[in-house]
């Protein structure tokens, strides 16, 4: 079989900092960060009180209408947003499309957290009663599926949920359905909307997420000594993939190649991270492979850094195994500094991070280092707090979940 | 208009996003105000809520416009 190249034609986003490509891509370059107080809820008796929230969000401002908000949790509502900007984005014509070789795969790591916290909340044994709506809801794949109601593409269509690696599994396996010829278009990418009750404290009891309330816009900082924790970020991106013919034969402005995807698992413990990172190192050899590329030809690495104390150790690690001396000489960054970490949207909004970054020859940086950490290699290109030029032709994008579930994307320039 | 078409009106409003002049007696749930099977079932359960009263299956099925819902209550909450 022939495999077909795939590239990227649309791309929409509503995260921590902005609602549209533009002013993501703004505040990226310059190194901002999305953290405050936590505003959707009371956070006052909880460990933690700040997160990177998505600011200003009006979903009618994208297609939804009221009726069909109260029907679509969050994080739903993020999907739709992002998509309808990916698609317009595309300059795709919906009209002359055809619809049965057009699909959606969609990432979300949790789902509709809000909704179910507030169905079990007002759940009575006296009355035991849900509305009907809960199960529709709260799953994590009514996203993927009411995108495809309301574009009316009928091709491959599911969801892929592998906690923080969640929207990379969704994009290479839409990159897949092309590249195999199953489908001609994909909208893909992920989202979450885990900042409540039930997600900020269900994080505090793992001790996952950072408590610095004094100072939340310094609290997410990657690879820094006194990192203690992620930031709980929220939001969604969006891609449009299309075949390579098709793509120029439409005259499509192309934003990317996705060169290929690389998935391994660490099996090693339910959320701590193998701290060898036997793991990462595969998963970043076999997307290596699956693009055709060799480790010399990488110029950026947009890592997984969630600015936890075990993963940021073990990451590098798998880098310098994976490169070898190459590790030294290509740029690496985390932009959860900035945006915060999004769970099951994050390989969306860190691959739309990449995209951005070999479009505009400009690495966005790790914002918030201080102190070098002696357990992490110091001689490594971190693009500690200011971005900086570069020439980019590949750019790989790392995701690890919770479960052991690693997933890279790989990204060129066309 | 009674306390509880005012009520009722209100919920439909509400719940199926429709304009209040579009809240007839005659008004179908699905056929004239959008609903799908589980708006109606929705639809129910605030009204069971609201009125403080319990509307079996069998009898629910039977309420398909504005205005039976209406009737029904009356009658239940007399």
């Amino acid at each position: 079989m022939e495999l077909r190249r795939v590239v990227i034609t649309g791309l929409g986003t509503v995260n921590p900092l902005g609602n549209t490509v533009d002013e993501y891509w703004e505040n990226l370059k310059n190194g901002v960060s999305g953290a405050a107080p936590i505003e959707k809820f009371d956070a006052a008796k909880h460990k933690t009180q700040f997160a990177c929230e998505v600011k200003n969000f009006d979903p009618e401002l994208y297609g939804m209408e009221r009726k069909d908000c109260r029907k679509y949790d969050l994080y739903t509502q993020y999907a739709f947003a992002s998509t309808d900007l990916a698609v317009k984005d595309s300059g795709l014509n919906l009209e002359e499309i055809d619809h049965d070789r057009a699909g959606v795969i969609w990432g979300a790591g949790i789902g509709g957290l809000q909704t179910f916290f507030e169905e079990a909340r007002n759940y009575k044994d006296e009355n035991p009663r849900f509305s009907p709506f809960f199960i529709p809801k709260m799953i994590a794949n009514i996203a993927g599926g009411l995108l495809s109601i309301k574009y009316g593409f009928r091709g491959p269509n599911f969801t892929t949920v592998t906690a923080c690696a969640s929207a990379s599994h969704a994009m290479i396996e839409a990159f897949n359905m092309i590249r195999m010829g199953k489908a001609d278009i994909m909208i893909t990418g992920g989202s979450e909307a885990g900042v409540n009750e039930a997600g900020i404290a269900g994080f505090n009891s793992m001790r996952a997420i950072s408590t610095r309330n004094d100072d939340p816009k310094t609290a997410s900082r990657p690879f820094d000594k006194d990192r203690d924790g992620f930031v709980m970020g929220e939001g969604s991106a969006a891609f449009i993939f299309e075949d390579y013919e098709s793509a120029v034969k439409r005259g499509a402005k192309i934003y990317a190649e996705m060169g290929g995807g690389g998935m391994s698992a660490d099996a090693f413990h339910m959320t701590a991270p193998d701290p060898e990172g036997k793991g990462a190192n595969l998963v970043m050899k076999w997307a290596l492979e699956d693009a055709g590329i060799t480790v010399n030809d990488v110029d950026y690495i947009n890592v997984h850094g969630t600015s936890t104390p075990l993963g940021d150790i073990a990451e590098p690690k798998a880098i310098i195994k994976t490169f070898g001396e190459h590790a030294y000489k290509l740029a690496i960054s985390s932009t959860k500094s900035m945006t915060g970490h999004l769970l099951g949207a994050a390989g969306a909004v860190e691959g739309l991070a990449s995209i951005l970054a070999i479009n505009n020859s400009l690495i966005p940086p790790t914002i918030n280092h201080f102190t070098d950490d002696p357990e992490i290699d110091s001689n490594l290109d971190f693009t500690f707090n200011v971005a900086k030029k570069r020439e980019i032709n590949v750019a790989i994008s790392n995701t690890f979940g919770f479960g052991g579930h690693n997933a890279t994307l790989v990204f060129k320039k066309l | 208009m009674s306390d509880v078409a005012a009520k009722v009106k209100a919920i439909i409003v509400d719940k199926l996003g429709v304009d209040e002049s579009e809240v007839t007696p005659e008004a179908s749930f699905t056929n004239d105000l959008g609903a799908d099977s589980l708006d109606t079932v929705e639809l129910i359960m605030e009204f069971e809520k609201e009125f403080d009263l319990a509307i079996p299956d069998d009898q629910a099925e039977k309420i398909s416009t504005v205005g039976e819902a209406i009737a029904h209550i009356e009658e239940a909450t007399k």
